[in-house]
């Protein structure tokens, strides 16, 4: 009897578990799904280049935005905080490897996550309840291959675009904020940054927002293609899409972090 | 000794039959929706399947085109099961058939155009006969005549090409999908309920329109149907799904003279379709398949 009952207990404390093993292992698949029927033709380039507007284009505004003002807050922060070792000079490269390593790829990741990635979700989602998604594939055009492919593809190549772009911007931000404003010498600021930056730092960058890229729209279309039960189902298909994509993307950065600094790490310059 | 016929062997490609299904199980969680379904469908023919709401119509012809798997059965097309098929390969089957949603199932980010194109821009482009090994690119404007050809075909104003499915009454959405499905003339035509939702010149005209294709171009069809007049005036087969299971399946004249309790009372609510009577002592219930002559 007790015994019985611990066995149900032990279920439900294992039940969380599970379903987790089980998401990671579908999403998985999905992304094996997506990798075979990337290279079966045919290849729909009108298809992709439509993903990568919506995914790369349509964010450089909201993309630019952001990063002005996170470059330009870091950059008072750092700035107030230095004064008091009177380390100010050291703010253009403090920031530039702050944006470069972390800030570019996490922030604008997550500002496609919930622009693209929400909006994936959503139309992948009707398109699954209202039989769309069906429809394709009785048309003998392979669903995964028409709307998961151009889709996961599109967030591999404009993610770490955009985050490049993010750093720019950024970069401009600070500078206007410290040369600017803050009255930190012109001459100091880039040759600090340009002492203190490496490839190392911008390859960093890249690899985690490309990663994060891929993360996003596989868990984004994941959701989306397996919305169900109706206008109610494709609002919780969003936002797990999002939600997933955030927590997966803080907890990624983290691991990538540690994997990239004990495997490349830095030879010159803080590391 | 009783004698009973040899089993056919369903896997041969056969001439009068162009889909075989056997033994069809399908449950959804607790929900056991078909419980051993049987049923052929005849080739060059109109085959109709009736049923009440919710007995698993849809499930079957969904079945039929692979988006469903079967938890047991087989299901046979040309001779070919298409039940261990992985997605790939059915690709290949499914270029055989055209099929119309309930909900028509239009994809609402694209015109009326381009959802009627979608199929030639997908699969036109090898011109008519896919292994012929010509690829003849279609121009676009060929395309577009065969746009207009199927809105004229279907009576649908041209005008509606350039709009959107969001803006289109229920009936002119499912003609849209209609002209889809039949933009590759496909072998095989899966209608789910065409007509539902059509006032009763449409319903005619689209009834008329299965019937002529199905003559002039010998296509197979199968039409999920809640409309008895109309079932009894196009069907050259009607097949009864009832309780997981096509209870009776046979000519139109075969049906009237059904002794299924269910299908009586079903075909006779409509007040439309008059069967030949039957005592009542010789009625038979249950999931089983009458005794209808066939
Ligand atoms: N994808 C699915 N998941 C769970 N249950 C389903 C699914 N598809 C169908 N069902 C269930 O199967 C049953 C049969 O559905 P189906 O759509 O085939 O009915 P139908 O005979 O076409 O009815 P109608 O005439 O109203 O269209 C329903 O009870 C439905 O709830
Ligand atoms: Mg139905």
């Amino acid at each position: 009897m007790w015994l019985e009952r611990l066995a149900r207990l032990c279920d439900r404390l294992w039940a969380p578990v599970l379903a987790f093993i089980e998401a990671v292992g579908e999403h998985v698949l999905l992304l094996g799904h997506t990798l075979l029927w990337l290279v079966r033709p045919p290849y729909r380039l009108g298809v992709l280049l439509e993903a990568m507007v919506f995914v790369g284009f349509e964010s450089l505004f909201i993309v630019g935005l952001i990063s002005l003002f996170v470059g330009a807050v870091f950059a008072l922060q750092l700035i107030s905080a230095l004064r008091t070792f009177q380390a100010e000079s050291f703010v253009g490269a403090t920031v530039a490897l702050a944006l470069t390593r972390e800030l570019a790829p996490v922030f604008t990741s997550i500002v496609i996550a919930a622009r693209a990635g929400a909006g994936m979700a959503t139309e992948l989602g009707s398109m699954r309840i209202t039989e769309q998604i069906d429809a394709l594939a009785t048309m003998a055009v392979n669903p995964i291959q028409y709307l998961v492919v151009p889709r996961v593809v599109a967030g591999v190549i404009m993610v770490p675009l955009l985050s490049m772009l993010f750093v720019a911007s950024g970069m401009l931000g600070a500078y206007v904020v410290a040369v600017g404003i803050q009255n930190v010498d012109r001459g100091v600021f880039i040759e600090n940054t340009r002492w203190f930056l490496d490839i190392n730092d911008i390859l960093q960058g890249l690899c985690k927002a490309t990663v994060f890229g891929l993360t996003l729209t596989l868990i984004s279309c994941y959701q989306g293609y397996h919305a169900r039960g109706g206008a109610k189902g494709v609002g919780v298909a969003t936002t797990r899409a999002v939600v997933g994509s955030f927590v997966t993307i803080l907890v990624l950065d983290y691991f990538l972090t540690d994997l990239w600094l004990t495997f490349f790490p830095k030879t010159r310059g803080p590391r | 000794m009783v004698w009973t016929p040899p089993a056919e062997d369903i896997f041969r490609r056969s001439e009068q039959w162009h889909v075989r299904i056997r033994g069809l199980h399908k449950t959804f969680g607790q929900h056991q929706v078909l419980r051993g379904v049987d049923l052929d469908i005849a080739r060059g023919k109109i085959n109709v399947i009736i049923g009440g709401s919710g007995q698993g119509k849809s499930v079957i012809i969904k079945h039929i085109i692979g988006l469903l798997k079967p938890d047991r059965g087989h299901i046979v097309v040309d001779g070919e099961d298409i039940v261990p098929m992985s997605e790939y390969q059915l690709n290949r089957v499914r270029r055989k058939f055209g099929m119309l949603f309930q909900y028509a199932a239009l994809f609402d980010s694209l015109t009326v155009e381009e959802n009627i194109l979608f199929p030639l821009i997908e699969h036109g482009l090898r011109g008519p006969g896919h292994n012929d090994g010509v690829r003849r690119r279609m121009s676009r404007a060929e395309m577009r005549q065969v746009a207009l050809e199927q809105m004229d075909k279907l009576r649908l104003p041209h005008v509606l090409l350039r709009k959107f499915p969001s803006e289109l009454s229920g009936g002119q959405r499912k003609r849209v999908g209609l002209a889809r499905a039949l933009v590759l003339r496909p072998e095989i035509l899966l209608y789910d309920e065409p007509t539902t939702g059509l006032d009763p010149v449409a319903t005619k005209n689209v009834d008329d329109m299965i019937r002529d294709i199905s003559q002039r171009e010998g296509v197979t069809s199968v039409v999920i149907s809640h409309d008895m007049a109309s079932t009894f005036r196009i069907g050259d087969r009607v097949s009864m799904l009832y309780e997981g299971r096509i209870v009776e399946s046979g000519t139109p004249d075969e049906i009237r003279r059904s002794r299924h309790r269910y299908l009586r009372l079903f075909v006779e609510t409509s007040g439309t379709v008059q069967l030949d009577p039957v005592p009542d002592s010789e009625l038979v219930d249950g999931d089983g398949p009458g005794e209808a002559p066939r």
